[in-house]
């Protein structure tokens, strides 16, 4: 874990360092203090040396204090590193899912990719912390008692020798047999999580059909078995503490009976005894850190294997070594192009060819699940073609920078949002140093403003968050001002307008063709009324190019764009 | 944001008063909480007695050189030892299990008050706050109980013990003791505030950062297009450092409690091994009473330690459980209110009839025949603004009555009240001339049946997502329905038929599949009224017509409500109510009006144009 780990702890290297010097100086001073108090007992109280008393006395406290002060220094640098270390890596993350392409966040999914930038970074803030001290501190606190341990005694120090060991197998027993059930028991909740996931999604599903009773079944059924999982885990793992007491006061009796006897042969000092005791104390807890340790390490190991994916994943689509750094035009010509999501098994888009002109209107329509949004994705390379080639401006997208080739395109998705602040703020997405001057202009162009006029702090009136104190249409024209403040070369309205009425909706087509000159505009609609001025009308069906020409030619030719338009006509748009 | 400013408000809470709430369901398991006690105050005062025994045991070597008084005394230690370990191993085990066996409760009446929840609460609480309080609250819960429960107990009684203890072999140096640990805990309330202090604000950090990621991440798609990245990343990186620096300070003073306190007990340490040798030079005490009482004083402060440690996760567990039993204290939907029941009334399914008590105490069967009536009906999500105003329709048994109009006019709005999924503010909703306040909402919703846009279907095989319609359906009935709704098709093409499992959400169905189980599922139910809300507007047009086809079959013979853009539907309809802002602006069929050439002559030729 701390190799994947090393890279973000760098810039915390020096706290990383410094820490457990600290501590380990705080665990020295800590070992000295059993020794000393064993000299007062055997030389001070024996010798009857007051004196001495004071000064050994002196030195134990201020090794404390001086350990205090160590330990507390320690545990603040400690914190520095390991949330240092979770910053960085937070931010590596979040880089990375900026670079990601559509597909792999549709692949990680947003959900998972918020569980890991918050609760997963935290874990690791938390065990890089946790390691600094007690991994190093356990096994230094374990060496430095067997030490003085060895020092005061060799012979009885051997007792140590057995006990550790025994402590160690039993410890390791217990945590392997432990951890496949808390693994067991952590996808038990999992299932518990996941049917109230789907229930809370199901709720009118439920309760139009009366299914409150069944549902509740489902979910004690998974509860039950949550339960009983993790009971025979906590069986298993109560019985650490038990076994390490066990284990611990065993290594005591032998050293009181073995001691003893040195005590009564006098080849011991009674203080020497004592010390020894409180050494043992002193390596039980060590282990005892070192157990809490070992649960918190797997934990975190996986959520830093969690992070570290998010980071590893590197976006197919790549920029080329030499970029072309300008978008001569808004031409844009389709060849031969194909192309499928990962994970299908048929080309969502098959064999399109298609030559827009810079400067013209284009309405595409179709039936939902013929592919237009796709077709549009492929333009600023949100997904790149399997087959054939885009071209904007006369040169294959693929060999653009993709910040240049995205700056001329203004993209208005289907299920945009806006973002919490204020309307001005989010208007800056298009272009940071816009003034407000520009941003009325996009507004009324865009058929905004003469809501936004109406608030009393104009641009300055808040929005919540993904823009949800706007109505549907009123957030479909804001997010188009958005686009239109990029100046952009091309504009592609994905399904925009559907949410905002007829009449508004006709104006905006009228600003459209009269106001963006130059300005390559392609509308995805579900009305033919919303495209049928177009220069060019293209018509999907299931992937493919059905017909393209303008309204009077495809009305001509195209039986599919006639069933539409019929259906129009005398039948019902009103979704 | 607002979710948290909320959430803040609920921690705010009497703390004392959850404790004791949450304190009151060990009463499921007395025996347990009882056997777990004991047993741990057991062994805890087993360790107290097992540490006091180094006293004799030093002193009868070192003092009084008496090899069998120290074999006695041993004897004893080992038996105290024994009783530490079994003690420990099954009360705590004891404890432990109580804690689960709690959460359990907890977790089910959790479900069991969601699942009973009004719809409305859904539409005021996202599914993820919901699902945190499954997650998050529950999960702190469950770590507080098992671990504070048993552990504050031990501290206790070690503490106690040990004390007494001490007091028994020395009050002299348990004075020392006394004092030492007075300025112990001092130094420690200072920590514990300060690290309380930044571990609130480190709280409030992360829930922001947590908002922005939640918020971005949604939005990416719009970052890309915008080439908003760098800016993203700016902002992003700006709240990560603010909450390391924050979170570095809050886990300082957690963190610095172990070694603070460490080095203070090796201070008392130091002090009761000096005033202790001064004490036996002067022959007060014996070298013995020396050992016992240094190896209390490394016991003495770790029950201190462990409670201040375990302090951080009782707060959030505390916070937890008040978000937990804000869910429990909700106001439940009434389903079986009202004093109106259905009852069989012969041999088939749809003889039903509804016993309808009269003021005469006399009790009137009506036969159910799916007949409605709005009149007058207004209703709002809020008290201040009226969604619907001023409804009046009606729909004879077997009539289809089509809605239509602009998103947002209230359309789906009218069919979330016929059953009762919200309560009307004014006017009244009659089935079968019956007010359906009177009528128990479970036998209310049991002659309906939605179809719904956004399908739902549940984990388990597709023969168990059709029967939830009707349970108690036989598999010649499901395989009947998936017939009846064109879905008969594809299932048999399918490996496994009906036998296929589906993962939560029909995931590996197209859309239209999907969508074609769930009109089998409404099917088996066969009901008298039937509610389809723009079943077919996000399928593609193949699709839509196998669909079409499966739905027609649907509504014969019942009371049907269509919400939908698909003309031959509405065309076929008894009546179309046209809908502009909660209003019904025209009603009649198809041709009065197109004939009438109002607004449904407007939406359907799109004549709103400019010119």
């Amino acid at each position: 874990m701390f190799r994947k780990l090393a890279p973000y702890i760098k810039k915390y290297k020096i706290y990383a360092i410094l820490s457990p010097i600290m501590m380990i100086l705080e665990v020295a001073s800590d070992i000295v203090i059993p020794v000393l108090m064993a000299k007062i007992v055997d030389v001070g109280i024996a010798g009857a040396d007051g004196q001495y008393v004071i000064r050994m006395g002196l030195i134990m406290i201020a090794l404390a204090l001086f350990g205090g002060v160590m330990g507390t220094w320690s545990s603040h640098i400690g914190a520095m590193a390991g949330f240092g270390t979770a910053a960085e890596i937070r931010k590596a993350a979040y880089a990375s899912i900026q670079q990601y392409s559509f597909a792999n966040i549709d692949k990680l999914s947003a959900p998972s990719l918020i569980t890991r930038l918050t609760t997963d970074a935290e874990q690791v803030g938390q065990v890089t912390m946790m390691s600094l001290r007690m991994a190093i501190r356990a096994p230094f606190l374990m060496i430095f008692a067997l030490i003085m341990a060895l020092y005061i005694n060799g012979r009885l120090a051997l007792i140590f020798f057995g006990a550790i060991p025994a402590l160690a197998l039993a410890l390791v027993v217990i945590l392997r047999k432990a951890m496949p059930l808390f693994q067991l028991m952590q996808e038990k909740i999992d299932r518990v999580n996941a049917v109230v996931q789907e229930q809370l999604a199901g709720i009118r599903v439920i309760k139009s059909f009366n299914r409150q009773k069944e549902s509740e079944d489902a979910f004690m059924e998974r509860n039950k078995d949550l339960r009983d999982t993790a009971i025979r885990a906590i069986n298993l793992i109560v019985a650490f503490m038990p076994v390490m007491f066990l284990v611990v006061y065993i290594c005591i009796i032998f050293v009181l009976w073995f001691g003893g006897k040195m005590v009564m042969a006098g080849t011991m000092g009674s203080g020497d005894l004592i010390a020894f005791i409180t050494y043992i104390s002193q390596i039980m807890m060590a282990l005892m850190m070192l157990s809490m340790y070992f649960m918190m390490y797997t934990r975190a190991s996986a959520s830093t294997n969690r992070l570290i994916e998010v980071i590893h994943t590197k976006s197919e689509i790549q920029e080329p070594d030499n970029p072309v750094q300008e978008v001569r035009d808004g031409s844009i010509v389709f060849e031969n192009v194909s192309f499928k999501y990962p994970g299908y098994r048929e080309n969502i888009l098959k064999n399109i060819h298609l030559t827009l002109q810079a400067g013209e209107v284009i309405g595409i329509i179709g039936s939902t699940g013929s592919s237009k949004s796709t077709l549009v994705q492929m333009i600023p390379r949100l997904y790149d073609v399997d087959e054939g080639s885009v071209k904007v401006g006369g040169v294959d997208v693929r060999n653009y920078s993709l910040a240049a080739l995205r700056e001329a395109i203004g993209f208005v998705l289907q299920n945009n949002t806006l973002v919490s602040g204020t309307i001005r703020s989010n208007m800056q997405w298009g272009d940071e140093q816009v003034t407000d001057e520009k941003i009325i202009e996009a507004l009324r162009q865009a058929q905004a403003w003469e809501f936004v006029s109406q608030y009393e702090d104009g641009l300055d009136h808040r929005v919540e968050q993904g823009g949800n104190n706007f109505s549907g249409g009123q957030k479909q024209r804001l997010t188009i001002a958005r686009a239109l403040i990029k100046q952009p070369k091309i504009l592609i309205l994905d399904d925009s307008t559907s949410a905002v009425d007829m009449t508004t909706d006709a104006k905006l087509r009228q600003t459209f063709c009269a106001e963006l000159k130059g300005v390559t505009t392609i509308i995805i609609a579900q009305r033919v009324a919303s495209i049928r001025d177009a220069d060019q009308i293209i018509v999907m069906e299931e992937g493919r190019v059905d017909a393209k020409g303008t309204h009077g030619e495809l009305l001509e030719k195209s039986e599919v764009y006639r069933e539409i338009f019929d259906s129009q006509q005398k039948g019902l748009a009103v979704s | 944001m607002k979710k948290q400013g909320q959430k803040s408000k609920v921690t705010a809470a009497k703390p004392m008063k959850t404790v004791g709430r949450l304190l009151g369901y060990f009463r499921y398991n007395k025996a347990m909480l009882l056997g777990g006690i004991l047993l741990v105050a057991f062994s805890s005062l087993a360790q107290v007695g097992a540490n006091g025994m180094l006293s004799p045991l030093i002193d009868s070597i070192a003092t009084h050189r008496d090899w069998n008084a120290f074999l006695r005394s041993l004897v004893v230690m080992v038996g105290l030892i024994v009783l530490l370990v079994v003690g420990q191993y099954f009360g705590s085990r004891m404890l432990a299990q109580l804690a689960q066996k709690t959460v359990y409760i907890i977790r089910s009446e959790m479900i069991e008050k969601v699942l009973s929840l009004p719809v409305s609460y859904f539409d005021n609480h996202t599914h993820g706050e919901t699902m945190s309080s499954f997650t998050n609250d529950v999960d702190m819960l469950n770590q507080a109980l098992e671990h504070s429960v048993g552990q504050i107990l031990i501290s206790i009684v070690t503490f106690a013990g040990t004390i007494s203890m001490m007091i028994l072999l020395s009050p002299l140096l348990t004075g020392v003791v006394v004092l030492s640990l007075g300025g112990m805990m001092l130094i420690m309330q200072f920590i514990a505030r300060m690290s309380g202090k930044y571990f609130r604000r480190r709280q409030q950090m992360t829930a922001q950062l947590n908002g922005y990621v939640e918020e971005m991440i949604s939005a990416q798609k719009v970052i890309k297009v915008f080439n908003y990245e760098e800016r993203a990343k700016n902002s992003f990186d700006e709240q990560a450092e603010e909450l390391r620096r924050i979170s570095t300070r809050a886990s300082t003073f957690g963190v610095m409690a172990m070694p603070v306190m460490g080095n203070l007990s090796f201070v008392m340490y130091s002090l009761v091994a000096m005033s202790g040798a001064f004490l036996a030079m002067g022959g007060v005490i014996t070298i013995g009473n020396i050992a016992a009482f240094l190896q209390y004083t490394r016991v003495i402060s770790r029950p201190i330690v462990q409670v201040s440690n375990l302090l951080n996760l009782l707060f959030a567990a505390i916070a937890g459980a008040e978000r937990i039993f804000h869910i429990l204290d909700m106001e439940p939907e009434e389903m079986d209110a009202g004093d109106v029941q259905l009852e069989k009334n012969g041999e088939g399914r749809r003889d039903l009839c509804w016993r309808v008590p009269q003021k005469d105490g006399t009790i009137k069967n009506v036969s159910v025949q799916g007949d409605i009536r709005f009149t007058e009906v207004d209703f709002g999500y809020t008290k201040d603004k009226l969604v619907l105003q001023d409804i009046s329709l009606y729909a004879k048994p077997g009539q289809k009555i089509a809605f239509v109009g602009s998103t947002g006019a209230g359309k789906t709005t009218i069919t979330n009240l016929i059953n009762r999924f919200y309560e009307i503010e004014d006017g009244q909703i009659t089935v079968d001339g019956i007010d359906i306040q009177r009528i128990k909402k479970r036998d209310l919703r049991s002659i309906m049946s939605v179809v719904l846009q956004d399908v739902r279907l549940f984990q388990g095989t597709i023969a168990e997502n059709i029967r939830y319609g009707r349970l108690d359906a036989t598999d010649e009935e499901v395989v009947h329905a998936a017939k009846s709704a064109n879905a008969h098709h594809f299932i048999s093409k399918m490996e496994q038929g009906y036998e296929t499992v589906l993962d939560a959400d029909g995931s590996g169905l197209s859309q239209g599949e999907r969508q074609l189980i769930s009109i089998a599922r409404a099917a088996i139910a066969d009901p008298i009224i039937l509610i389809m809300d723009e079943a077919t507007s996000s399928v593609d047009t193949r699709t839509e017509q196998l669909i079409e086809k499966g739905m027609d079959r649907l509504m014969e013979g019942r009371t049907t409500f269509v919400i939908a853009h698909r003309l031959s539907t509405i065309r076929r309809s008894n009546a179309i109510l046209v809908l502009e802002q909660g209003r019904i602006v025209e009603r009649g069929d198809h041709d009065d009006l197109m004939a009438m050439k109002g607004r449904y002559y407007d939406l359907n030729v799109g004549t709103a144009e400019l010119d």
